[in-house]
């Protein structure tokens, strides 16, 4: 089967973020960038449909800024054959995220399309479910294992009450939770072969979808902050503060 | 301006969560809620019960048993010509269910809102909690989903009409199995108390120390995504980024040194007890109230103070 993946580049998870002083967003200038973690686990699970001999090839596309050839360096790296940089300097929503990946999977005809179930910077969780809606494929999403059947997949899925399990014919759209796998880290050689892979370039505006955002960022501003705490010495007082509380609790 | 709002509901019985999504929304205006499952006569009497609910729309069948995205999408598709907006719980359904539905109607959905501003205005954290944005959206109509945890709910004492819809739901996957993870605690999302352990909790049976504590409390159990990993709790009591987002009145943080991630899913707590060795932890020092000591010794201990003081929940 042929996969597609489709991957973000976001701030890296471990940054500790700070919000720009006049509310205009997130600083992300010199601020280290990655491969959103979720992605990661998305190509993880692609490489390892091909090396189980599902998957004879795993194409990476992402949408972004020139930089953003890196995470496709890394997903190549990783084991995937090519990738697609959908070239806009512009902060695309999801939905015109989503429109973009479509017209990808027009072109490109992927049994099973692959995504991180977020990305870790807007924490959205819309790209799987809106490109399922506009490829009418079905969807299965945080998935924590992938079996491939005779007749499709097996997903399980991280629900609120436990886990579920979705048989979904091909072709399919699938988004990646943390249980899925572990992704491996490349070695030396693979990344420097990642380079000789083959990558194009397009610009999003070749597409032909409507980029403009249809919601208007106010303002980003930094959580409420908590007042200062005090220590407790002892069981005992501990015990009746929390007396104090659940006697003072309004009834829900 | 008109609401349809998806209820989340669970075994048969309406969920705690339900109540807090209408009175979120029912500042948008009247609600029609839906109520899509098998067997779910008794879920549909709940929520005729909950003030703020104008009627309640019933879609039964084997269909939306599982809730699969594709079929409960085509029959909102249907419905939503007649409201300004759609709401669900940010659970796994709404979810899955509410981007998939935008894309369907060309809309950019407003999701994981924990603040209603105005008719067109919402609050969304973003960065794990770490930034909140503030959303205008100037759309035809508003697709969103909130979280339950940051909204009071509404009470009861109504009498709402119950209608159904009609519809046959269609999907081209199937549900084959589900692993529920037995409790019998107070729901995690939505509880008013609830006790957390961390990996010093040390194992399985020393998470047992933390349930002994919160059904003393009639509280919920979370866990660190570390305690998950390391198997001594069910991955659906993950508190964090990847697990549930809680906003309890209190927070008891047993054994829990505070991560990002963890700390990404208890921001709207509004009141937090650590019990830890480590006064350094960022979760001390976050706290409102901490006390420095071994678990394993303190747990017992107030267990039997709150006890000793009578406290009932």
């Amino acid at each position: 089967m042929k996969v597609l993946v489709a991957v973000k580049r976001v701030v890296d998870h471990n940054v500790r973020i700070r919000v720009r002083p006049d509310g205009s967003g997130v600083e992300t200038n010199g601020v280290r960038m990655s491969m959103n973690p979720f992605c990661k686990h998305a190509v993880e699970a692609a490489v390892q449909l091909g090396e189980q001999g599902h998957a004879d090839e795993i194409v990476i596309v992402s949408i972004g800024p020139k930089s953003a050839n890196d995470v496709i360096l890394t997903a190549l790296a990783m084991g995937a054959h090519r990738g697609l940089l959908i070239e806009t300097e512009a902060e695309l929503e999801t939905l015109a995220i989503a429109k973009l990946l479509a017209k990808v999977v027009e072109e490109e005809q992927p049994d099973l399309v692959l995504l991180g179930k977020q990305a870790v910077d807007d924490d959205s969780n819309h790209v799987g479910q809106m490109l399922a809606a506009l490829t009418d494929r079905p969807q299965a999403t945080f998935a924590s294992e992938i079996k491939v059947t005779a007749d499709g997949l097996e997903v399980t899925r991280e629900v609120d009450w436990g886990r579920e399990v979705v048989a979904l014919p091909l072709p399919a759209i699938v988004t990646a939770d943390l249980r899925l796998n572990t992704p491996r880290n490349a070695a030396l050689p693979m990344v420097m072969k990642a380079r000789s892979k083959p990558l194009a370039v397009r610009p999003a505006a070749e597409f032909g979808v409507d980029l403009a955002p249809r919601l208007i960022i106010e303002k980003v501003s930094p959580p409420a902050e908590r007042a200062t705490g005090r220590t407790v010495d002892s069981v005992e007082d501990l015990a009746a503060i929390i007396a104090a509380d659940v006697s003072q609790m309004e009834a829900l | 301006m008109s609401v349809l709002l998806l209820a989340d509901h669970d075994l048969g019985l309406l969920s705690p969560s339900t109540a807090r999504l209408v009175n979120a929304v029912s500042q948008l205006g009247p609600v029609d809620l839906l109520v899509l499952g098998e067997g779910i006569d008794q879920v549909a009497t709940e929520a005729s019960k909950i003030s703020g609910v104008s009627r309640v729309l019933v879609g039964q069948g084997a269909g939306y048993g599982g809730m699969l995205p594709d079929a409960v999408v085509s029959l909102l598709e249907t419905l939503t010509v007649r409201y300004q907006y759609v709401a669900a719980g940010a659970t796994a359904v709404g979810r899955d269910v509410m981007p998939r539905l935008a894309a369907k109607l060309d809309l950019m959905p407003i999701t994981d809102v924990v603040a209603i501003l105005d008719p067109s205005r919402f609050e969304r954290p973003i960065y794990a909690g770490n930034a909140v944005q503030t959303v205008t959206s100037n759309q035809a109509k508003h697709l969103l989903t909130l979280r339950a945890s940051a909204f009071r709910a509404a009470p009861l004492g109504n009498d709402a009409p119950i209608e159904p819809v009609e519809s046959a739901a269609t999907s081209a996957a199937r549900v084959i199995a589900g692993h529920r993870t037995e409790s019998d605690t107070p729901d995690l999302a939505t509880a008013q108390i609830v006790v957390g352990g961390g990996v010093s909790v040390g194992s399985a049976e020393g998470f047992q120390l933390i349930q002994q504590l919160a059904q003393r409390l009639n509280a919920a159990v979370g866990a660190t995504r570390a305690a998950v990993d390391a198997g001594y709790a069910p991955n659906d009591w993950q508190v964090g980024q990847t697990g549930k987002i809680i906003a309890p009145d209190l927070y008891i943080a047993v054994g829990i040194s505070g991560a990002l991630q963890h700390l990404a899913g208890i921001q709207g707590v509004k009141k937090i007890i650590a019990i830890n060795t480590d006064a350094e932890a960022p979760l001390s020092k976050m706290a409102d109230v901490v006390l420095l000591g071994d678990l394993f010794k303190t747990i017992p201990e107030l267990i039997a103070e709150l006890d000793r003081l009578g406290v009932k929940r």
